[in-house]
């Protein structure tokens, strides 16, 4: 026989489709943002660890081909005939367009057969996310890679590279080698040596076999040779060499807490809402990175401050004035409660249209510069409007002179204008 | 359905019963033994195969393969990608399994075997696809006229990199535009009629530079008459269509005639064309070559047992995927899509069988030349000489009619109800089969459409011809289909339904903004 070739491929690229799958994805980019938005509507700010499903109509990704249409006579044979005889009539459905075949075909587990449904990976989730995010490529590497390591040196070993060579280590053991190598040579040198000097310091004996100068010779050659064998031990050997050693090991894990403050006064659409979500996404994936395990607090205000979860807090209603101050000490007094800045790293970010009382504005600048912010890693703001600067901005930027390390604010009309808040947060922490 | 899967052999004398295996568990060693056996079976029935190659590969790259039309290379487009999040979807949601399907018409014939199966499925598809399968595609008189198995590998791959070249050099939006349009007139792509010569990745690779000016040169005459239009013109002469007769192959007609389209465009079309070619037989053989594959699969492991090389649990496993393949839903089951053609070709296959070895006067009545004749030399006949249309024509027998309960249904916009226009009953019997058959006959399948004019001398548009079989008319896509004609072509499209010289419907690309009908 011998016919027949067998070929294990099993070890063959399997991601044979992962371009045609990326030019799908490409293709229907719109409707896979769209999804991607309303998942992140849809989903708490903390569940990025997973994938979404996507459905997109499928008269939006049929591939068109000549067939025909309904009309005309035509005749189709089926299997499975129980009572019909020739010439049986059987009645059409009402409102004609009935078809012979495939008609009210619906899928099994009721999912409709009008939508293309599929599942994208989490870090494809990501990317649309951070593309409507506008996120540098460098960035969102950063962001995706979920666990950093240190190097911690973990003793010698025999390999590795030129840069981590131990000098003094290897020399210590090549002169450890050199003492065992030549050790019993070096013994038998001086016994030899001692004889050499009895020898020439003895009167020479005339009835010996061999004459004074020849048994004088002898041991000189017999010593010599002995050295050159000993001067033949390398100085250092490639067996000496040591090198050190490092392990990957897990950034130490610490923890952070996150404070989302927003305006829920009713000058806050959902819109606004919505692009301060995105903020606030960015910011928690940004602790993520950096942190093992991370709080997040809701505070949202009007006129009064409260503690919500995050389902009311982004999408209750509320109506009425607003006092910023009120929120900043209610974050205060939580971290006097619960949070120490011995143990937590602190970071905060806050969304408002800009509205605020004019009397709190300076009342919001004291708090933070003398209460808040002494305290905390981070605080951002972003004022969410197109609209000119209301006092509360202006009192923010005196704000940020005093404290440009750890001070930030912006203003943002579109989520795409969101990613400079977190620049110079980059930056430092790349420094 | 039962009835008709009598034991082939009935095994003479139970052979000393030495099995090769009895785990269910596979290794490379069983694989290449179950492969010799199967083999020594295959040549006691004398089927002639290409050599085979058996890949074994895992769920995943199944699934690769799947969306790839079971190509092992292919050019990179979106609609690929598509298929293989509905395959990925499908399998892991459990709809589908991934086991018979994968075989492509090749020298060596490449069969693939999923890694996650059993033993007894291994043997299962390697009889199915690399002897019954793999004699198919050699014996059968289309694939034989049609494709080159030695070539096709070497063609894929000049394909896949004349394609990424493009890309580099004119964007990947340019070549997915042509590709999109080329997909859609796919098949209006192939000569039925016409032998086209075989394709070779060498030779296209050579050719490829001198045809690049001849292609260029050969557009522009065709067009270089338009300033010589004068007044005195013979009318007669003016009136002459071009292309004289109308032409079948519309991406041929456009690859070739095409005003404005750049070279690398008409080499894409011409790779989506061969494509289109090299399927063209799968496509009109479904129900035999499936059926000739079930068939051998089903024999050659029944062959097996009476040697005593398989256990009895080995059948069982066997029987059961053999089962569910050719199990019928019937027309009112909710699993219903259609005639099963692995169900349709193992019936009449088995019938066949069973016609040659057992006839009944029923046989002798209807298969005069076959009834009592050597049942192999009948089946490869059978196998190497039709393709669907005409193999249901002349060996779906009334057993076969019977056993699946046929019946035809007529469905015309004339009339308020449905009628039932023949059964599986002796006057039904030839009306029946007549049915079934043209329903496998492609161009009744596919609306006939065919180049039939380009205004020359005019606004160089370009008119499609639909010639409507018993009055049905052309479905929704048409109009998008159009659309991908005119970015092809460059110039206006037009599609006419001419149903007896009578003008029934027309189309238009772009759309005629004034006119106020639809």
């Amino acid at each position: 026989m011998g016919m027949t070739h067998i070929v294990d491929r099993r070890l063959n690229g399997k991601n044979k489709s992962a371009v045609n799958r990326e030019r799908f994805l490409r293709r229907y980019r719109h409707h896979i943002k769209k999804a991607v938005s309303d998942a992140v509507h849809r989903r708490s700010i903390t569940d990025i660890e997973r994938g979404e499903s996507v459905s997109i109509p499928t008269r939006d990704i049929d591939e068109p081909v000549f067939h025909h249409g309904q009309g005309g006579h035509r005749e189709m044979v089926h299997p499975g005939n129980r009572e019909f005889v020739a010439g049986d009539r059987i009645p059409k459905p009402e409102g004609g367009g009935g078809q012979g075949q495939g008609q009210g075909k619906a899928s099994p587990d009721g999912e409709g057969m009008d939508e293309f449904a599929f599942q994208i990976t989490q870090e494809e989730f990501l990317n649309f996310l951070f593309d409507d995010l506008e996120l540098p490529n460098l960035v969102r590497k950063k962001l995706k890679d979920t666990e950093s390591f240190n190097y911690v040196r973990s003793g010698f070993s025999t390999q590795g590279v030129p840069a981590k060579l131990d000098v003094v280590r290897s020399l210590r053991g090549a002169h450890a080698r050199r003492l065992g190598l030549g050790g019993a040579r070096r013994k038998k040198i001086r016994e030899l040596e001692a004889q050499l000097a009895e020898l020439k310091s003895a009167p020479a004996d005339l009835d010996a076999a061999f004459s004074h100068e020849d048994q004088i010779k002898a041991l000189e050659d017999e010593i010599a040779r002995l050295k050159a064998n000993v001067n033949r031990i390398p100085f250092i050997d490639e067996i000496d060499l040591r090198y050190r050693q490092h392990l990957k090991q897990p950034k130490p894990a610490t923890s952070a807490v996150m404070f989302c403050l927003m305006d829920v006064s009713g000058s806050m659409t959902q819109m606004h809402k919505d692009t301060a979500k995105r903020f606030f996404l960015l910011l928690y994936l940004f602790l993520k990175k950096n942190y093992k395990k991370i709080d997040v607090v809701f505070i949202r205000h009007h006129t009064s401050a409260k503690e919500v979860d995050e389902e009311e807090f982004f999408y209750s209603r509320e109506t009425g004035g607003t006092i910023v101050s009120s929120a900043l000490k209610l974050m205060h007094k939580i971290i006097e409660s619960r949070y120490s800045p011995a143990e937590w790293n602190i970071y905060a970010a806050q969304a408002s249209d800009g509205d605020n009382w004019n009397d709190d504005s300076p009342v919001c600048g004291k708090l933070l510069t003398e209460r808040i912010l002494p305290l905390v890693q981070y605080f951002a703001y972003v004022e969410i409007t197109p609209q000119d600067h209301q006092m509360l901005w202006y009192e923010y930027e005196q704000v940020r002179e005093r404290f440009p390390e750890s001070f930030a604010l912006q203003q943002i009309a579109d989520p795409s204008e969101i990613y400079p808040v977190f620049r110079q947060l980059f930056e430092r922490k790349a420094a | 359905m039962n009835d008709a899967i009598d034991r082939p052999n009935a095994p003479a004398a139970p052979a000393s019963r030495e099995p090769v295996s009895t785990g269910s568990e596979w290794t490379f060693d069983l694989i290449r033994k179950y492969d010799e056996e199967i083999a020594k079976c295959a040549a006691e029935f004398g089927l002639d195969t290409y050599p085979n190659q058996i890949e074994v590969i895992s769920a995943e790259q199944m699934m690769d393969a799947y969306s790839s039309v079971g190509m092992p290379v292919g050019y990179n487009h979106w609609s690929f990608g598509k298929q293989f999040l509905s395959t990925s979807k499908g399998y892991q949601r459990g709809q589908m399994g991934l086991a018979y399907e994968i075989v492509i018409n090749s020298n060596p014939c490449i069969a693939y075997l999923m890694e996650e199966n059993t033993l007894p499925m291994q043997a299962l598809v390697i009889a199915h696809a690399s002897y019954g399968h793999n004699s198919f595609f050699k014996g059968n008189y289309l694939f034989r006229t049609w494709t080159d198995a030695s070539a096709i590998i070497d063609y894929l791959v000049f394909a896949r990199n004349y394609v990424s070249e493009c890309e580099e050099r004119y964007g990947v939006d340019a070549v997915e535009e042509i590709l999109d349009s080329c997909h859609a007139l796919m098949n209006y792509g192939v000569d039925r009629y016409k032998r086209p010569a075989p394709i070779s990745a060498a030779e296209e690779a050579q050719r490829q530079e001198e045809r690049e000016e001849y292609l260029q040169r050969r557009v522009n005459d065709l067009w270089r008459t338009i300033p010589k239009m004068t007044e005195d013109e013979d009318p007669v002469k003016r009136k002459k269509r071009y292309p004289e007769e109308p032409q079948e192959n519309i991406l041929y007609f456009i690859e070739k005639n095409a005003p404005l389209l750049e070279t690398w465009q008409r080499e894409i079309i011409r790779i989506v064309r061969k494509l289109a070619q090299y399927f063209y037989p799968q496509r009109q053989t479904q129900v035999m070559n499936e059926g000739w594959a079930t068939f051998w699969h089903y024999t050659l492991l029944h062959r097996m047992y009476e040697k005593g090389l398989v256990t009895d649990g080995f059948m069982l496993e066997f029987l059961q995927s053999h089962t569910s393949v050719v199990y019928q839903p019937p027309f009112n089951s909710p699993w219903y899509s259609g005639i099963n053609p692995y169900t349709l070709g193992f019936s009449i296959f088995t019938d066949l069988r069973r016609i040659c070895e057992a006839p009944t006067d029923e046989d002798r009545e209807w298969f005069p030349d076959i009834a009592g004749t050597d049942w192999l030399e009948t089946l490869h006949f059978a196998m190497a000489n039709f393709k669907d249309e005409s193999f249901i024509q002349q060996f779906l027998s009334p057993k076969v009619m019977r056993d699946l309960k046929l019946f035809a249904i007529e469905d015309d916009d004339l009339e308020d109800s449905y009628r039932v226009t023949a059964i599986h009953d002796e006057p039904g019997y030839r009306e029946l089969r007549e049915k079934l058959a043209r329903q496998y006959n492609l161009s009744y399948r596919e609306p006939n459409i065919q180049v039939w004019n380009v205004d020359v001398r005019g606004d160089r548009s370009l008119t499609l011809r639909h010639v409507p079989v018993d009055r049905v008319p052309l479905g929704k896509d048409t109009e998008e289909v159009l659309r991908h004609a005119h970015r092809l072509w460059g110039f206006d499209v037009h599609l006419e339904s001419v149903d007896e010289g009578t003008l029934v419907d027309e189309y238009h690309c772009p759309h005629p903004r004034s006119s106020g009908s639809s």
